[in-house]
């Protein structure tokens, strides 16, 4: 088998070892290029039945509404159950990522997801990152253990053998899990090429309104993006190499309009893609603390 | 680049065979700058890492101004500030000729059980060893666990060849000692000089060495075979999956753990022991002829039986090993030592299966495989143990298959992964059928637990019927039922009488009439001890039988008549009996040349070619429990 096949399989072995594992697992769907894969897989998993646990998506109400047209498509299109939760006091705050910070994340993701998580007593939650990613992603688990409280706990994991998976846990603990683990972008975007997956288009280059904010590209997409003095807004052909909150995601100048000149420019690109998220830079190690709190 | 050369390198890169290895070394072997230096040098370092690291190369690094290559691989904020690193961090690059996926272990003897996950889905190992200071403990301890594991390619790397002014002699001494190393020797091993700090022979040559004429690591690494690694060819799907999404459809979906399936395969699940034919393979991209190993389908089947997760599909032919009794090798992974006799969860194949360990053959230790006598095994300790569980499953040896003879260990109160295990091979004393289940053997039941136990009312069950019928499995199968409910009983099966006891006895009519008497005679003895008494022999003959029953009380003999017809024993013949009978080889052979008496007011009368092992069980207790033999 070549090696994106055996990944294709290791993926579905994962997906489906949770579904008969778990009472309610749930896949957090982030309509990004990796939770597309994941998708993808699943429905692999269980043709030609329909998948058997729900959708969830975390909106912080700031996504790019090109995300959320997409998110509504394809639940129509595939026909999966798609639950959309929002941290409703925070947005009732006025909690925002052009005033907020890190805490902006802190508030609408990390705890909207923990808040969502328990409140639907999920027992185990799929997500689409990949060990090759960020450092402290490389250590995680396929089937990461959290606490009730859903702390994980980086210096005590669970030894992870050949395929077997230990999904045994207490009431209100959880797994996450990560089907992608052993993905890398490429891969990603090799595999979105091969399977003609569909994502969403901020993914490839078109002219769109943008302004320089602290060494970022970011598209204005509503009006809530209040320009500083001295800031302008052109319109710019770029694309996103990674999708979030509009106003955290930065974007790339680019000409790659097609799937092709996406992957040929990301094999002459000389940076990594979390690059263009601003959470990264906040502190030394920040993804690893998040992750301890209970970030994806 | 044009299109159509970036469909061709598209193409190049998804066809590339897949490598997954481990590094084994200790922080001061240069482990993590070997993987910065392959990284780096397979140009998969992206320019904002590497300024990151040149930043972390000020604040933590080792290697004074230059930039610390092994930073880009050390990534819990813990493991940096120790400088050590703790857990198993995975790591892909790729060249042209295949993906790799490291998995980058720690050294340190308190990570054993973390090399050991690494090594799990490892092809191959690459072991560290410092050039100044030759084959240590750690380098015997790296091979042992690699062996363990079932890794067959080595690469040792003597690194820091820089530090030993390349010399050449110092290289071949190591050499020659890392080539009698166990683990090493025996396996397909390359001992490579490298200096992961200065580049020379992991991806490049390199000018520091031109007396070395073999490959690099890369080199190594792009050209070895592990297409013949796994060992078994013959079928093994796991049903993780039963897909049930309508009335209509029903599918079993796994993985291919070894063989190939195809389409119209008689196909049997085991342990359930339920045949069919292969239907179809259902796949999102259509169905498909075949499938093999490592391949993720959904299969259906001709008939409708009744199979669930846990099960294995197997060729009917070519079956593995079922039973409840295994020995593997345990590594242990828990800080609360692994006690004989404490109850655990067992995973193996998709299913939970409660057991005990029941005892430890040996520890071995890891740093010189040396075997030691134990009691307990302690957090990263290695031993020899004899797993008993409360269940019969379906595995084969570690060596033969890595995905059915592998198991992990789950604490049943904090859901800890307590250890892993190998299967060395079954249990089941020698000779025993293999497809027949495996128990207990009686005398492992210690006096001390016999005198403990007294709430029942003895009796005996007297299994009587033809070879092969399946008295002594039902008997066995009884006789641990009973233990397991905290029940005092003792077996005396046929074949064990007559290599002691009953040794001086032939097996003409009137020898059969005095082995009967004798064991009716022992049988007892152990019921004045308080036991229940189960017997499984032959004993074809009707007026033998009413000897004990008279000898022991009408009350306390319980005659079990195992019923299954003589076409059916004789189509098992587990021990090649009937065969040898029909060719005149034995005399006097019950049912071929000798009569067999059935009883005609049998107590209890089971057939095993109509019920399962477990339905004859349970109509065997159910019966004691009827007649207020098992109390609580």
């Amino acid at each position: 088998m070549t090696q994106l096949r055996r990944l294709e399989a290791e993926g579905i072995d994962i997906i489906r070892e949770v579904a008969a594992e778990f009472d309610n697992p749930v896949m957090l769907y982030s309509i990004g290029k990796d939770s597309s894969v994941l998708l993808h897989l699943a429905r692999k998993a269980f043709y030609p039945g329909p998948l058997p646990f729900p959708l969830l998506h975390i909106d912080t109400t700031w996504k790019f509404r090109e995300m959320i047209e997409f998110r509504d498509r394809m639940a129509r299109e595939l026909g999966f159950e798609l639950i959309v939760h929002t941290n409703q006091e925070g947005l009732a705050a006025g909690v925002s990522p052009l005033t907020h910070g890190s805490k902006y994340t802190d508030i609408m993701k990390t705890e909207a997801l923990k808040a969502a998580l328990s409140a639907h007593r999920y027992d185990a939650a799929f997500g689409g990152a990949r060990r090759d990613e960020e450092k402290s992603r490389a250590k995680e688990r396929v089937f990461s253990f959290r606490d009730a409280q859903h702390r994980w706990d980086p210096k005590n994991q669970r030894p992870e053998l050949w395929n077997i998976y230990n999904g045994r846990i207490h009431q209100g603990e959880s797994i996450r899990v990560f089907p992608l683990s052993n993905w890398t972008e490429l891969d990603v975007w090799l595999y979105i090429h091969v399977e003609q997956i569909p994502v969403v288009p901020l993914y490839f280059a078109r002219p769109r309104p943008v302004i320089e904010r602290d060494g970022m590209l970011i598209m204005v997409d509503d009006d809530r993006l209040q320009l500083r003095p001295g800031e302008r807004v052109s319109e710019e052909s770029v694309r996103f190499r990674s999708l979030g909150c509009y106003p955290l995601s930065g974007a790339l100048r680019s000409q790659a309009a097609t799937l092709t000149e996406v992957i040929e420019e990301m094999l002459v690109t000389r940076t990594s893609e979390r690059q263009t998220r601003a959470i990264d830079f906040d502190q030394a190690a920040a993804m690893e603390k998040r992750k301890r709190e209970g970030y994806f | 680049m044009a299109a159509e050369r970036l469909e061709d390198f598209l193409r190049r890169h998804e066809a590339k065979e897949l490598l997954r290895f481990i590094t084994c070394g200790s922080v001061d072997d240069g482990k993590s700058t070997l993987i910065g230096r392959l990284l780096h040098d397979t140009q998969q370092i992206l320019e904002d890492q590497l300024v990151a690291v040149t930043s972390d190369s000020r604040k933590w690094g080792t290697t004074g101004d230059a930039v610390d290559l092994a930073l880009l691989v050390d990534g819990l904020q813990a493991e940096r500030e120790q400088g050590i690193t703790i857990d198993v961090a995975y790591r892909y690059f790729d060249t042209a000729a295949r993906k790799y996926i490291i998995a980058d272990c720690p050294g340190h003897e308190q990570y054993t059980r973390n090399m050991a996950t690494g090594a799990s889905t490892a092809d191959l190992a690459v072991i560290l060893v410092d050039a100044a200071r030759g084959v240590q403990v750690q380098t015997r301890r790296h091979a042992c666990i690699v062996s363990l594991l079932g890794i067959r390619h080595v690469i040792v790397a003597v690194n820091k060849m820089d530090l030993v002014g390349y010399d050449q002699q110092v290289f071949e001494r190591i050499r020659a000692e890392c080539l009698e190393v166990q683990g090493i020797r025996g396996v397909d091993a390359r001992i490579v000089p490298v200096s992961a700090l200065k580049g020379d022979n992991v991806v490049s040559r390199g000018d520091g060495m031109p007396w070395y004429t073999g490959p690099s690591i890369i080199e190594v690494l792009d050209t070895i075979d592990v297409s013949h690694d796994q060992q078994l060819a013959d079928l093994r799907l796991p049903v993780q999956y039963v897909s049930r999404p309508d009335a209509s459809f029903r599918g079993f979906a796994g993985t291919v753990a070894a063989g190939e399936i195809a389409v119209g395969d008689p196909v049997l699940a085991v342990p359930s022991r339920r045949l069919s034919r292969v239907r179809e393979i259902v796949t999102f991209d259509g169905s498909l002829p075949r499938a093999g190993s490592a391949q993720a389908i959904t299969v259906t089947l001709e008939d409708e039986i009744d199979i669930s997760r846990g099960d294995l599909l197997v060729h009917p032919d070519r079956a593995p090993t079922v039973g409840r009794i295994l020995d593997a090798h345990l590594i242990w992974m828990s800080d609360s030592p692994l006690l004989p006799g404490k109850q655990y969860e067992f995973k193996l194949s998709h299913r939970y299966v409660r057991g005990t360990v029941e005892s430890i053959h040996h520890r071995i230790d890891v740093n010189d495989q040396s075997q030691h006598a134990a009691t307990e095994l302690r957090l990263n300790e290695v031993g020899l143990c004899r797993i008993v569980l409360t269940e019969q499953v379906a595995f084969d040896t570690y060596a033969s298959c890595r995905a059915t003879g592998a198991f992990i260990v789950v604490d049943r109160l904090n859901h800890a992964t307590a250890g892993a295990g190998m299967i060395l091979r079954s249990g089941a004393p020698e000779g025993a059928h293999h497809d027949v289940s495996v128990f207990w053997q009686p005398t492992r039941v210690t006096h001390e637990q016999r005198a403990n136990q007294k709430a029942q009312h003895p009796c005996i069950l007297w299994f009587t019927g033809l070879s092969g019928a399946g008295k002594s499995t039902v008997a066995n199968a009884v006789e641990q039922a009973l233990f397991l409910r905290g029940h005092h009983s003792y077996l005396l099966d046929g074949d064990n009488i007559r290599h002691g006891l009953n040794r001086d006895l032939d097996f003409s009519d009137a020898g059969r009439v005095e082995n009967i008497r004798r064991i009716g005679e022992v049988a007892k003895l152990f019921l004045d001890a308080g036991l229940i008494v189960l017997t499984a022999f032959i004993s074809p003959f009707r007026s033998d039988r009413r000897l004990v029953r008279d000898l022991v009380g009408d009350g306390e003999f319980v005659e079990v008549f195992v019923s299954t017809p003589i076409e059916e024993c004789e189509r098992r013949d587990p021990k090649g009996l009937y065969a040898k009978a029909r060719e005149g080889a034995i005399r006097n052979f019950t049912g071929i040349s000798s009569p067999y008496e059935a009883p005609e007011a049998a107590e209890i009368e089971i057939d095993s070619s109509r019920l399962s092992v477990a339905e004859c069980v349970d109509r065997v207790i159910r019966y004691l429990e009827a007649n207020g033999r098992l109390r609580n």
